[in-house]
C-alpha cells in the first residue's frame, strides 16, 4: 500500500522562449550616473550585435512562476528519504546556506588585498585542520572543485612523488568494484589501468593483489569502504603490499561518512586520499553541483600540492606561491570557497563527538534496512554492513523485473529509487544508502514501500515494469534522445 | 532500531573493524555548537575581510548586481536539494532549466550546441584543448598570454601528461591583443587548437575572425575564451570559433573569493560528440508528452571508464541555475543595457587615466604606471575605502608599473572620481 | 539466422568475401540483441589501416559501448555512410543492409582463423 504520498496538480510550464513576448521585461537597472557611450563607436561596428537571437522576454512574475512550477517536478532531500548509494544524499542544513551568503564572505574578491581576506583565509585554515584530524593525514588542500577533481589532483601528487624518486611508473591497480571516475582519472594523469578483481566477499582479492602489485605500480586506488559498503578488513595488509613495492595507496573517499569519528585512513596506511565535502559533509547537491574535493596527503606528499598554500607569518595568513615542486595550479583561485564555508558550518555544529556519532547513526540505518530487506531481496555480499547495503534483483529478476523497474515503482511510493546497476560487480544491484538523518519513521516507509513491491513481484509484475504511474512524466525515451539529440531549444521555422 | 538488527550499542556495529585500524580517541574539534554560534563565528570572521569598500577588481572575477529573483529560486529546496537527474520523472525541473541554460548558452555564444556547464572558466580551457586534440589527432595548443594567467595555469598542469604540448604566443604590446605574426609564426600542422580570450586579460576585445582564419588555415581549431560574460550582451559572438568555453561568475555567481563558479563549453553540432560533461536532450515520454533526459551519456566516465572523454561527473547544476535565472531576469534588452552600463562606466574611468593599450576594450583596462608602485597607490586607496585595481607585475613582469582596473554598472561616479584623484595626487608625488 | 558463406569472430563481427579481393564486415545478430537499442556508431575512416584484432571502431547504446576489432587485417576502402542517420538499422538488418565496413584484404590468410557459421553458433550458445 501506498503511504507516504498521493497525486497533487502540477502546473504545466512552457519553456521560457515559447512564453516570451517581444519587448516584455523583468529587469530595472538605475539610471547611468556618467554619459551613456555608443557601442559601435567603441568597440567598432563589426564588433558591435544588435541582439541576442531568442532571448527571454519575460516579466518577473513570469519568471518566478516558471521557475516556481518547474520546481514542483522534482524530488529532493527536502521531501524525503534519498536513498542513493554512495552518494551520501543527507540533509542539508539551512544555517549553512544563511553562513556562505553573510556579505564579507559571500563577496569576497579573490584578488581582494591579503589585509582584507584574513576571514576568509582563517575559515579555509580552520577547515584544512579539521580535514586533516578527520581523516588522519597531515596535510589538505582545498582547490579541487568536485570530487573527480581532486582524484585527478592526488593522482598527479603520486606522480611527482614518483617522478622525484626518478620514475613516474605506469600502471594503477583499480577494483573491479570502482566508480568509473577511477580509471578516468588514471587515464587523464597518464597512467594505464589494471584491473584488480573482488572476492566473493566483495573485497580485494588478496592473491590479485600480491600478483599484479610488481615495479611498475604507480599506486592503487581503493574506496573504503568500497562500493558494497564492505569494509575492507585487510586494508592495512593491502597498504603494506603496496608500500613494499614503492608504491602509493590512494583512497576514493566517497565512502567516509561511514568512518568519520571511528577509523582514520591515515592510520590505516592511506598516503593520499579526496573527500566529497557534499557527500560527507552536508554541502547541498543542487542538481549536480556545485561539489569540493579537497586532498588530504601524508606528509611526504605535501611539497607536492597545488599553489597557492596558506601560510601563517607574523601573525596574518598569506598565500605562498614560493613551491618549486608543486604540481601547479589544479584550477583558478582557492577552491569552491562556498563549499567550504558551508563544510565548516557543518563540522562545527556536530564538534568532534557529534560527528562520530552522526557515523554511528548512518551505521545503524543501513544495518536496519538491510536486516528488514534481506527476507525479500538477495543480498549477495555477506560480510558486515556500513554505511550502505547493496542488494541484487536475483529473485525479482524470475519474474522479469529488473532493478531498474523496482527502482521506477519506488517513485510511485514517493520516494526518490536508490543506486540502479551499480557496482558493476553485483549483477542487478540495489545500492541503498539512506544517511544518518533520516528517523525511523521515514526508514520504516521505505521499508515497507520495498516489501510491498517485492510482493507486487509475485502478483502483478506488469504493475512494477510499467511504473511510475502516478509521475507527471513516465518513463522517458532516452533511446530517441541518443539517437536524434536535440540538445537546445529552437523556434518551430527552423525545424521544418 | 537496534534490537531489531540484533545489537546492543551503537558500537557493535562497527566493532567488526580491525582493532589496529580502529580510531579510540575523540576528535580533536570542539564540542558541537548552536546555530546562533555559528552565525556569529562566520560574522565574526566576514567582519575581518572587506565590507563597505568600493573595489575596482575585475580579472576574472566581477562586482555584478545579484537581481533577488536569482536568490529566491535557488534556494527553494527542490533545485536546491536534489541530486543530478539520472531518474527523469522525479528531475524534469532541473533538466528542463538545464536544457533553457544549454539553448541560451547558444543563443549567447552564437554556438550551436553547449553542455550543462562545467567546474569554473579555468576548467573550461584545458577540456576545450583536449575536445580539439580529439578532433583533430593532433597535439599542439597554442594559448595566447593575454588569456588570463591562471587559466593558463591550470591548462598547464591539467593536460601535462596526456601527450598535448602548450605554448604561447604573444599579445602585441601596443594593442594589447593578440599578436597575429607570432600567433602565424608558430602555426603549423601538429597545432589542434589555437586559444585567444575575449575580452582578455587586460580587457581588450580581441580580432576572433582573424585568428580565426589564421587557425583554419592550417588545420586547427579556434578556442575563444571569455571571462566576463556581460561583454556578451553587446559583442559580436565568436561565431568563427569552433570552440567558445569560459566564465559564467558575471551572471549573479556571488565572487565568493573565487568559487564556485560555473564553466561552459559551447560548439559546433558537429563536434557534439566530442564534447566533456553532462548534456540534456529533448525526447518524450511513454505518453508522448514532451520530456527531458540526460543524453549521450557513454561518452562519460561512469560507462566508458578510462575511455572516457574527461573524468568529470559533475556539473555546477545549482550555479547554472543562478545564471539561467539572471539571464532570464535581464532578457534581451536588459543583458543589452547592463553591458551598455559596464562600457559607459569603464569609458568614463579610462578618459581620466593613462591607457596602457589602445585596443578597443569593453569594461576593465590596463592603466600604465604613474611612477609610483601600483601597490603604492593601491594603499593610499585604501584609506579611501577603495579597493583598487590588480597590480600586473606579478603575472607580466613587463607590465610591472601598471594595474588593471575594472568598472561596472555597481561602480558609482564618485568613486570612479575618488580613484582618479588619488592616482593624480600619487603621480604628483612620483614627480 | 547465422549465413554459412559469412565467418565469424568471438568478438560478434562476421566477415563476408566479395569476389574482388574485399570483405565486408559487420556486428552479428546476437552482439545488436545483447547491446539492445543502437544509439550510434563509430567507423573508421575510408583509407585506414585495419590490424587484425585491433579496435576499428565502437558501437553505443544508451548506456553501453562495445568496440569493434577488425577481424582482417586490410584498407577500409568503404564504410556504411547510412548508419551514421539511421543507427537503429543496426538493430534491423545486422547481417545485410547494415554491414559497417569494407576491407580491401591484406593478408587473405587471416580468414581460416575466423569461426564458421555452426562454430559460431556454438560458441554463443556455450557463452
Amino acid at each position: 500500500m501506498i503511504r507516504k504520498v498521493r497525486p497533487h496538480i502540477t502546473q504545466n510550464e512552457p519553456l521560457l522562449f515559447e512564453s516570451s513576448s517581444p519587448g516584455k521585461i523583468g529587469y530595472q537597472l538605475p539610471d547611468l550616473d556618467v554619459p551613456a557611450v555608443d557601442p559601435a563607436a567603441a568597440l567598432g561596428e563589426s564588433n558591435t550585435r544588435r541582439e541576442i537571437e531568442g532571448f527571454p522576454e519575460v516579466s518577473e512574475v513570469e519568471a518566478i512562476r516558471h521557475f516556481s512550477r518547474l520546481s514542483t517536478y522534482n524530488y529532493a532531500i527536502d521531501l524525503g528519504l534519498y536513498p542513493l548509494g554512495s552518494c551520501t544524499m543527507k540533509y542539508n542544513p539551512r544555517v549553512n546556506e544563511a553562513v556562505a551568503r553573510i556579505e564579507g564572505l559571500a563577496w569576497a574578491h579573490p584578488y581582494q588585498p591579503e589585509s582584507l581576506s584574513q576571514g576568509a583565509m582563517e575559515v579555509m585554515a580552520v577547515l584544512e585542520n579539521a580535514l586533516a584530524e578527520i581523516t588522519g593525514m597531515d596535510a589538505v588542500t582545498l582547490q579541487p572543485a568536485a570530487g573527480a577533481h581532486g582524484e585527478f589532483t592526488g593522482i598527479l601528487l603520486i606522480r611527482a612523488l614518483l617522478e622525484s624518486r626518478g620514475n613516474p611508473r605506469k600502471n594503477i591497480l583499480i577494483p573491479d568494484s570502482a566508480h568509473g571516475t577511477n580509471p578516468a582519472t588514471a587515464h587523464m594523469a597518464g597512467y594505464q589501468v589494471r584491473n584488480l578483481p573482488s572476492n566473493d566477499r566483495g573485497m580485494v582479492d588478496m592473491e590479485a593483489l600480491v600478483r599484479l602489485c610488481d615495479e611498475d605500480t604507480a599506486a592503487l586506488m581503493i574506496t573504503n569502504p568500497n562500493t558494497v559498503g564492505v569494509f575492507e578488513e585487510n586494508i592495512t595488509r593491502i597498504a603494506a603490499i603496496l608500500h613494499g613495492k614503492g608504491a602509493q595507496v590512494y583512497m576514493d573517499g566517497a565512502n567516509m561518512n561511514a568512518l568519520v569519528g571511528i577509523a582514520r585512513p591515515g592510520d590505516f596506511g592511506v598516503d593520499v586520499m579526496h573527500l566529497n565535502l557534499h557527500k560527507t559533509f552536508s554541502t547541498p547537491h543542487g542538481g549536480g553541483g556545485p561539489g569540493s574535493g579537497a586532498v588530504a596527503v601524508k606528509g611526504h606528499l605535501e611539497p607536492f600540492l597545488p599553489v597557492p598554500r596558506l601560510l601563517r607569518r607574523e601573525g596574518q595568513w598569506t598565500w605562498n606561491y614560493d613551491r618549486p615542486d608543486s604540481i601547479g595550479r589544479v584550477r583558478a583561485f582557492y577552491g569552491n570557497f562556498g563549499v567550504l564555508v558551508r563544510a565548516l558550518a557543518y563540522i562545527m555544529a556536530h564538534g568532534g563527538p557529534g560527528l562520530k556519532n552522526a557515523t554511528m547513526d548512518a551505521l545503524l540505518n543501513a544495518n536496519y534496512i538491510r536486516t528488514l530487506l534481506e527476507p525479500y531481496y538477495d543480498h549477495p555480499h555477506k560480510a558486515p554492513t556500513m554505511h550502505e547495503c547493496v542488494f541484487s534483483d536475483e529473485m525479482q529478476a524470475k519474474r522479469g523485473v529488473r532493478t531498474g523497474d523496482i527502482a521506477k515503482r519506488l517513485i510511485d511510493y514517493g520516494f526518490h529509487p536508490y543506486t540502479v546497476s551499480f557496482p558493476l560487480i553485483v549483477h542487478g544491484a540495489l545500492m541503498i544508502e539512506p544517511t544518518e538523518t533520516e528517523g525511523k519513521r521515514e526508514l520504516d516507509l521505505f521499508v515497507d514501500a520495498m516489501i510491498s513491491i517485492a510482493k507486487e513481484v509475485e502478483e502483478d509484475p506488469e504493475l512494477v515494469l510499467k511504473a511510475p504511474h502516478s509521475t507527471r512524466t513516465n518513463r522517458v525515451d532516452e533511446v530517441t534522445a541518443a539517437r536524434k539529440p536535440v540538445v537546445r531549444w529552437k523556434p518551430a521555422a527552423d525545424e521544418a | 532500531m537496534l534490537a531489531s538488527i540484533g545489537a546492543g550499542s551503537l558500537e557493535d556495529l562497527f566493532a567488526h573493524l580491525p582493532a589496529e585500524v580502529r580510531f579510540e580517541r575523540t576528535l580533536d574539534i570542539p564540542a558541537g555548537k548552536s546555530e546562533y554560534d555559528i552565525v556569529n563565528y562566520f560574522r565574526q570572521r566576514a567582519s575581518e575581510n572587506a565590507t563597505g569598500y568600493s573595489s575596482f577588481l575585475g580579472a576574472g572575477v566581477y562586482s555584478h548586481y545579484r537581481p533577488v529573483l536569482v536568490d529566491a529560486v535557488v534556494s527553494r529546496g527542490e533545485f536546491l536539494t536534489s541530486y543530478t537527474p539520472y531518474q527523469a520523472e522525479i528531475s524534469q525541473g532541473t533538466l528542463t532549466t538545464i536544457f533553457e541554460f544549454q539553448t541560451m548558452i547558444c543563443q549567447l555564444t552564437g554556438m550551436e550546441v553547449a553542455n550543462a556547464s562545467m567546474y569554473d572558466g579555468s576548467s573550461s580551457v584545458p577540456e576545450a584543448a583536449l575536445m580539439a586534440a580529439r578532433v583533430t589527432g593532433r597535439e599542439g595548443i597554442l594559448v595566447s598570454r593575454a588569456v588570463h594567467p591562471e587559466y593558463r595555469e591550470t591548462l598547464a598542469t591539467s593536460v601535462r601528461h596526456q601527450g598535448l604540448h602548450v605554448v604561447e604566443y604573444a599579445y602585441d604590446r601596443d594593442s594589447g591583443g593578440i599578436d597575429l605574426e607570432d600567433l602565424e609564426s608558430k602555426l603549423d600542422s601538429t597545432v589542434a587548437a589555437v586559444i585567444v580570450q575575449s575580452p582578455n586579460f587586460f580587457g581588450i576585445v580581441e580580432d576572433v575572425r582573424k585568428a580565426a582564419e589564421l587557425a583554419h588555415k592550417s588545420g586547427a581549431l579556434l578556442v575563444v575564451c571569455f571571462t566576463e560574460a556581460v561583454s556578451l550582451g553587446l559583442l559580436e559572438p565568436p561565431r568563427d570559433a569552433d570552440i567558445v568555453c569560459g566564465e559564467l561568475q558575471s551572471f549573479a555567481i556571488s565572487p565568493s573569493y573565487g568559487g564556485p563558479f560555473a564553466g561552459i563549453i559551447a560548439t559546433k553540432e558537429k563536434y557534439l560528440r566530442q564534447i566533456p560533461g553532462r548534456i540534456v536532450g529533448e525526447t518524450k515520454d511513454a505518453n508522448g508528452n514532451r520530456a527531458y533526459c540526460l543524453t549521450l551519456a557513454t561518452r562519460e566516465q561512469h560507462i566508458r571508464r578510462e575511455k572516457a572523454t574527461s573524468n568529470i561527473c559533475t556539473n555546477q547544476a545549482l550555479i547554472a541555475l543562478m545564471a539561467t535565472v539572471f539571464m532570464t531576469v535581464y532578457g534581451k534588452e536588459g543583458l543589452r543595457e547592463l553591458a551598455v552600463q559596464n562600457l559607459s562606466k569603464a569609458h568614463y574611468l579610462a578618459q581620466q587615466l593613462p591607457r596602457r593599450f589602445k585596443g578597443p576594450f569593453f569594461n576593465e583596462f590596463v592603466v600604465s604606471g604613474n611612477g609610483r608602485p601600483p601597490e603604492q597607490i593601491n594603499e593610499t586607496l585604501l584609506t579611501r575605502k577603495i579597493i583598487g585595481g590588480l597590480p600586473l607585475g606579478r603575472f607580466y613582469p613587463e607590465l610591472a608599473g601598471g594595474m588593471l582596473v575594472c568598472a561596472t554598472e555597481m561602480t558609482d561616479r564618485q568613486a570612479m572620481d575618488a580613484f582618479v584623484g588619488v592616482f593624480v595626487a600619487e603621480e604628483a608625488l612620483a614627480k | 539466422m547465422y549465413p554459412d558463406n559469412y565467418r565469424y569472430t568471438k568478438e560478434h563481427e562476421w566477415v563476408r568475401l566479395e569476389g574482388d579481393g574485399t570483405a565486408t564486415v559487420g556486428i552479428t545478430f546476437h552482439a545488436q540483441k545483447e547491446l539492445g537499442d543502437i544509439v550510434y556508431v563509430d567507423l573508421p575512416k575510408e583509407g585506414t589501416a585495419l590490424e587484425k584484432g585491433k579496435t576499428m571502431g565502437s558501437v553505443e547504446s544508451v548506456k553501453a559501448v562495445s568496440d569493434v576489432y577488425a577481424p582482417v587485417s586490410g584498407e577500409v576502402v568503404a564504410i556504411n555512410e547510412q548508419l551514421a542517420e539511421a543507427p537503429e538499422k543496426l538493430n534491423e538488418d545486422p547481417h545485410e543492409s547494415a554491414w559497417l565496413v569494407k576491407i580491401k584484404l591484406s593478408t587473405p590468410d587471416e580468414l581460416k582463423q575466423l569461426l564458421s557459421a555452426e562454430d559460431y553458433q556454438t560458441y554463443i550458445g556455450a557463452e
